[in-house]
């Protein structure tokens, strides 16, 4: 039982909690709110994975911006009459059965794979794998292709919510 | 020592919980916050498999980067969705939302 191990039970245990309350909560603030110590939770586990980049994007991304848009998107569909009756649909049951079967099977598959007990591999000291991960991604040997569709995507999906979203007044 | 296994099933669990809220809830950015925790689970996956097995090559960061590109399309254009519908029928509840049915 090392450091590691604590820190990485706690945080799962934290984030899975959060997790059920998001889906859970009858308040959709409260699952935002949920929503964000879960992303936090995975912020941490990045941490652990070693991918620095990645837990800052994951708080400034997941909860500086998409977060906070659920939150204006909950204010602003806001009605009193979904505030009462069930919060879950008929087949909730189902749901909940294929989600803890997908669960089972999956641990299962992953326990009969050779690789499945891989030890932590000591990181090269001397590469900033920041650097490198920059480097790949506009490096026309790599992916600048997918770097660039992924830019050209969110201008994309940024015109169209506008769009969408925009009010006509006629 | 703490081995792949404790994020693959950490993660696992996490997509079930996501996939129960994306197919259980009735109220559309319940499911959309139902997807934002499946697309964290395989985020979680692919950089857990870039530092146990590959740390030497990028490409599970770079194929991470990806999803985090369209994750934020994704929510943004759901949300947009979802505001211009809550215009036209008072409601987001997606059982609702059955213009197409008939």
């Amino acid at each position: 039982m090392t450091v590691l191990h604590v820190i990485f039970l706690v945080t799962a245990v934290v984030t899975l909690g959060a997790a059920v309350m998001v889906v859970t909560a009858r308040n959709l603030i409260h699952s935002a709110l949920w929503l964000i110590l879960s992303l936090f939770g995975v912020a941490v586990i990045y941490g652990l994975l070693s991918a620095a980049f990645f837990a800052v994007v994951q708080v400034v991304i997941y909860i500086g911006a998409i977060a906070i848009l659920m939150i204006f998107a909950i204010m602003l569909t806001r009605r009193v009459k979904q505030d009462v009756g069930s919060i879950v649909n008929k087949g909730w049951w189902l749901a909940g059965l294929l989600a803890l079967v997908l669960f089972t099977a999956l641990v299962w598959l992953f326990s009969t794979w050779s690789g499945f007990r891989t030890p932590l591999p000591e990181l090269a000291t001397d590469v900033d794998t920041i650097k490198v991960l920059g480097a790949a991604l506009v490096s026309p040997s790599h992916y600048v292709l997918p770097f660039e569709v992924a830019s050209v995507l969110l201008l994309a999906a940024l015109i169209g919510a506008v769009v969408v979203a925009w009010e006509r007044k006629s | 020592m703490i081995s792949l296994s404790y994020f693959l099933v950490f993660a696992a669990a996490l997509f079930c919980i996501g996939l129960y809220g994306a197919m259980a809830r009735k109220n559309s950015v319940a499911i959309l916050m139902g997807i934002e925790l499946m697309l964290n689970a395989v985020v979680i996956n692919l950089i857990a498999f870039w530092r146990f097995r590959t740390p030497e090559v990028i490409t599970g960061q770079a194929f991470a980067v990806i999803v985090f590109a369209v994750a934020a399309a994704e929510v943004a254009v759901g949300l947009a969705l979802f505001i211009a519908i809550y215009r036209q029928r008072q409601t987001i509840a997606a059982d609702e939302i059955d213009l197409l049915k008939w």
